[in-house]
């Protein structure tokens, strides 16, 4: 139980606003000691891990390319280039966006898209010119482009686990063999589909209801 | 064989340079953390675990003493280029598509497990090389750029790779077995749907702790899904794993814990609620999870 420690530490960590980078190395040293790990022990396993885990981080290589682009104006591009288009919505655009983030992780293309690949630089600016016109302000930009993030999101989570070779496929195939069961990727990935058709169900409802809220394209 | 090797010296460099004109413009915390990363990426595996640790609490410690600065305010925008600056920008997804289902069909010429890793980091480069020859970029400006939004990320970059790491010292403390055994003893005796429910919501809210499903799998597959539901409900396996595991990710949509999907975008968007992002998925992640849990049911019983 005494384990337990180091997640009380990150929620109240989290909720007391204190950094949360010292946050999570306070929680770890708490959980390890509370294991009755030694301060070394902890330290190279959290080194260890920090190594192991880098490929999370090197995402970042995009950002002089999207920057660059930044500064050439393709912000500004995206936008003029949906207020071009006659009946685009936030509503119908990000619709769209979240299928293609479906279709595409689903056979495994799970990089086509993210926050710093597509979201900044394409998805949200056009988002929010679409959303300008439905209101005939600024008010909402910060509401869409959050759901222009979670559209991202909800399209990967509820794609990717339909592609046969995807990490958590072979994880639970995995898991399942430490029991004695033997499945086949295949199988894994086919029950992935009811919950994908519910999930674009259930957010494109959603950015449907955020049109008729912010008003019919003008 | 192309792997990790080609994306961490990429990522390296870009870091590197990073850190060298933040020394240049005196923005020293900010050069100091972007230089310790680049070191990890170009050096870690020679540092040691216990070096690593070290640079994890050296990175730690720049963060918390509230030095690092947000970027300065840039010029306008210039959109004298027209829609060529689509360009590079399309070409980052097209080569990762391109180059996922290319190299597979060369097997022996990069590695098969970091496929799109190496795809996106070589449209990376050829972003860039497009940047130089259409849109008439001098070498250091993609940088410059590119330092201005890091530097408006701050340590919130390194945050993803920090949450993975904890989850492995709760790995190795064994917090996962306490958390499933909590879970398994609340289950009512006999009851099939107490059983599903407490494992769908089970993978939820391990998930919203560990920030990982992943992690959450392994536990609540020993604490509930194989006992209970598998051989004690005789339900098929692979629709009792795969559908958990998608209960898990309801719960990955509502946690700030999955930091590289939740709280990086609100950073890159300069959202001003840091929890933007998981409040907008909060009314798709709720509903869906019920949903899971009622196939589940429907399935199981």
């Amino acid at each position: 139980m005494l384990v337990l420690a180091g997640i009380a530490v990150i929620a109240g960590g989290f909720l007391l606003r204190f950094n949360p980078l010292l946050v999570i190395i306070v929680s770890a040293a708490v959980t390890g000691l509370a294991a009755g790990l030694d301060p070394g022990r902890i330290l190279a396993t959290f080194g260890r891990a920090f190594n192991d885990t880098r490929y999370v981080t090197a995402i970042y290589m995009v950002l002089p390319v999207i920057g660059l682009l930044e500064r050439r104006g393709l912000q500004a591009r995206a936008r003029s280039l949906v207020a071009g288009l006659r009946g685009a919505t936030v509503g119908r655009l990000l619709m769209g966006y979240l299928l293609f983030r479906q279709v595409t992780a689903a056979l495994g293309l799970t990089s086509v898209g993210g926050p710093a690949q597509t979201v900044r630089p394409l998805v949200a600016p056009m988002a929010e010119a679409a959303a300008e016109r439905q209101t005939g302000d600024d008010g909402e930009s910060e509401r869409v482009k959050a759901m222009a993030a979670a559209t991202d999101n909800v399209g990967l989570f509820f794609g990717e686990d339909i592609f046969i070779a995807i990490g958590s496929i072979l994880l639970m195939k995995g898991v399942l063999e430490g029991y004695g069961i033997v499945l086949e990727p295949f199988q894994l990935s086919i029950w992935a589909i009811p919950t994908a058709i519910a999930a674009s169900l259930i957010h494109g409802a959603r950015l449907m209801w955020l049109d008729r809220r912010l008003g019919r394209a003008k | 064989m192309i792997g990790l090797d080609l994306v961490y010296a990429v990522a390296g460099a870009v870091f590197a340079i990073f850190a060298v004109s933040g020394v240049r413009d005196r923005r020293w915390a900010n050069a100091a953390f972007h230089a310790l990363i680049a070191l990890s990426f170009l050096a870690g595996d020679r540092l040691g675990d216990v070096i690593n640790g070290v640079l994890v609490l050296a990175l730690v410690a720049i963060a918390a003493s509230g030095r690092m600065r947000r970027a300065e305010p840039t010029p306008p925008a210039e959109p004298r280029y027209g829609p060529r600056v689509f360009v590079p920008a399309l070409v980052i997804p097209a080569t990762a598509v391109i180059g996922t289902i290319l190299f597979k069909q060369l097997p022996g010429l990069v590695d098969p497990k970091q496929v799109t890793l190496v795809a996106l980091t070589l449209g990376t480069l050829l972003a860039l090389a497009l940047c130089a020859m259409l849109l008439r970029a001098r070498p250091d400006e993609p940088f410059m750029a590119g330092r201005d939004l890091i530097d408006d990320i701050g340590w919130v970059a390194v945050m993803p790779q920090m949450l993975a790491s904890l989850g492995a010292v709760f790995a190795l403390a064994g917090v996962g077995e306490v958390v499933g055994g909590l879970i398994g003893a609340v289950i009512p005796a006999g009851s099939v749907f107490g059983a599903v429910a407490a494992y769908g919501l089970g993978m939820a809210l391990f998930t919203i702790v560990m920030g990982n499903a992943f992690a959450a799998f392994p536990v609540m597959a020993a604490a509930v899904g194989v006992p209970l539901l598998i051989r004690g409900a005789s339900g098929d396996p692979a629709i009792v794993a795969a559908v958990g595991m998608l209960a898990g990710f309801c719960g990955t949509l509502l946690t700030p814990m999955a930091a590289n999907f939740n709280l990086l975008p609100a950073a890159l968007l300069d959202l001003r609620d840091k929890y933007g992002v998981i409040r907008a998925q909060v009314g798709t992640a709720l509903p869906l999870l019920a949903f899971n849990i009622a196939l589940l049911y429907a399935m199981v019983a």
